[in-house]
């Protein structure tokens, strides 16, 4: 594991190319079509430019820019939704991508039989989602729908059993996109507390917002993108400034 | 309280590096490896949800293939008269097309329309292509009952050869889910495929003897024919069952290098596609 001590993310000189047929050629007889007439063309969009950075163990490190700016796409790098064209990204540790909160959901089948699914398809075996299972009904406060199918469950219960689910274990590194607005306010300050006792124990929080204050109050460091290009690395306060002074705010 | 889980159970800590990969279709093995457990879960989900969703549940598994064997023979048996037991005949080639057809074109669809899922988790992507195979197997063992009653119905003798059924069933399934895997790899960019599939499927169930007896077909045509792999894999269910006879080497030989050869050329392709699926969705 040749990546330096303390870091848990390291990228380097990363690009992810999208590369977008120039005519919207969406039929594949269209495309035979046109590849016979060689009116093929295809242009490139680089949604990230030579990215370099590195996150310690234990930081809340943010993300902000505008949007289209990248941050998704650099999300989804380390939680390797995505595979970078070019450069290199190493992550230490499991990541707990929030952004797949309630992945695989399925609407027939009752809330035991998700979190199984929903567990597995986050990298858990069977027998790793049966000894968590209380303790994620339990933070839940779903006992008694747990048997009840989700389509009679409102959107806060889902997401409450998608965070339940996704934060059982304490994952090296957490991936929080936007801000939480998981189920009531009690819950809110229960999932946020949770966060916070995950940092207190070492975890890395990658978090992208849009809300400047989130950043300010919680990370350490941040790094502003614009146009797939890091333009600043360091305190959150002054890479929330330089954004900020950029749109003219 | 969080720092006390960490104590009790310290697995080695995952590392990912993007840039250590050597050999995509090896990555892949060990990734859906070691998402074994989503696969049987996904398996239970789509079972678990079709027997909750309609009355007869499960039971439809085992009539679907009923009825459309029923229309069949109602049709076709006077064409085919010599054939014994015309309706055991068209069941058996029915149930083992139907497995091919169906598995295929739902794990096309599953990797084609997974977009939105595919950029918010990573899941090696083959997990799917192996559920739905998955699902199918649980629904051809099934069909096995309706298959064995109607045999004793038509008197075509049950022999104990059916025991070479599970070969036969695992090279039919390793078949359906390379051609999926490989249908896949193109449907990443050209969605309209599952569309197209869906003829080609049309034409190639007549070009496969599952309505016609073998020997009803003239030598010329049938040297044709059997250019098509799933002549031989629809022969090779047929033959344990309705023939009563056990494969001969040369005939588990040829059915399997096509089967075999055929899942590792596709997942080879497409494990080198599968980057692709959150760039293009």
């Amino acid at each position: 594991m040749d990546i330096p001590p303390n870091v848990t993310i390291q990228l380097d000189n990363v690009y992810v190319r999208y590369r977008l047929l120039k005519s919207q050629v969406r039929t594949f007889k269209e495309y035979a079509i046109r590849r016979i007439q060689g009116q093929i063309e295809e242009a490139e969009f680089l949604a990230l430019k030579d990215v370099t950075l590195s996150v310690y163990r234990g930081e809340v490190f943010g993300l902000v820019g505008s949007n289209g700016a990248g941050k998704t796409t650099l999300l989804r790098l380390v939680a390797r939704i995505m595979h970078p064209s070019q450069g290199r990204v190493r992550v230490l540790g499991k990541v707990a991508p929030l952004l797949a909160m309630g992945a695989g959901f399925h609407n027939e089948l009752s809330g035991r039989e998700n979190i199984y699914i929903n567990g597995t398809m986050l990298g858990f075996t069977r027998k790793e989602m049966e000894q968590k299972f209380d303790s994620i009904v339990e933070f839940s406060e779903l006992w008694d729908f747990i048997d009840v199918p989700l389509r009679s469950y409102s959107s806060g219960m889902m997401a409450r059993l998608g965070f339940a689910v996704a934060t059982e274990t304490m994952p090296e590194v957490l991936i929080v996109d936007e801000i939480l607005s998981v189920g009531d306010a009690a819950f809110q300050e229960k999932s946020l507390a949770r966060i916070r006792s995950f940092r207190e124990n070492g975890a890395t929080i990658f978090l992208v917002s849009h809300g400047m204050s989130t950043i300010r109050e919680m990370c350490t460091r941040a790094a502003w993108i614009d146009h797939g290009e890091v333009r600043f690395i360091g305190d959150s306060n002054e890479a929330v400034d330089r954004y900020m002074d950029s749109v003219g705010c | 309280m969080f720092s006390k889980k960490l104590e009790q159970k310290q697995p080695e800590i995952p590392f990912y590096d993007s840039a250590r990969r050597t050999f995509p279709l090896l990555d892949e093995i060990k990734e859906a490896f070691h998402y074994r457990d989503l696969v049987v879960e996904l398996v239970r989900r789509d079972i678990l949800a079709r027997y909750k969703r309609s009355l007869l549940g499960i039971a439809w598994t085992m009539l679907n293939p009923l009825g459309m064997m029923i229309v069949l023979t109602v049709v076709f048996s006077q064409l085919f008269h010599t054939v014994q037991g015309y309706a055991a005949y068209v069941l058996s080639g029915l149930i083992a097309w139907n497995f091919f057809a169906q598995s295929t074109s739902a794990s096309i669809s599953a990797l084609a329309w997974g977009g939105e899922f595919f950029r918010r988790i990573y899941v090696p992507r083959s997990v799917f292509a192996i559920a739905t195979v998955g699902t199918a197997l649980v629904n051809l063992v099934l069909s096995m009952v309706p298959l064995v009653v109607v045999m004793l119905v038509v008197h075509v003798p049950i022999r104990l050869t059916i025991l070479y059924s599970p070969l036969s069933m695992l090279f039919l399934a390793c078949f359906s889910l390379g051609i999926g895997l490989l249908i896949s790899s193109v449907a990443i960019y050209f969605p309209d495929i599952i569309e197209m599939y869906q003829i080609v499927l049309m034409a190639w169930i007549y070009l496969t003897p599952i309505l016609y007896p073998i020997d009803a077909i003239p030598p010329k045509l049938l040297r044709i024919l059997m250019l098509n792999p799933m002549f031989y894999i629809v022969t090779f269910f047929r033959l344990p069952i309705y023939y009563g006879q056990a494969p001969t080497l040369k005939d588990i030989l040829i059915t399997g290098t096509i089967s075999i050869v055929t899942l590792v050329v596709s997942a080879w392709i497409f494990a080198r596609r599968s980057d692709e699926f959150a760039y293009r969705a």
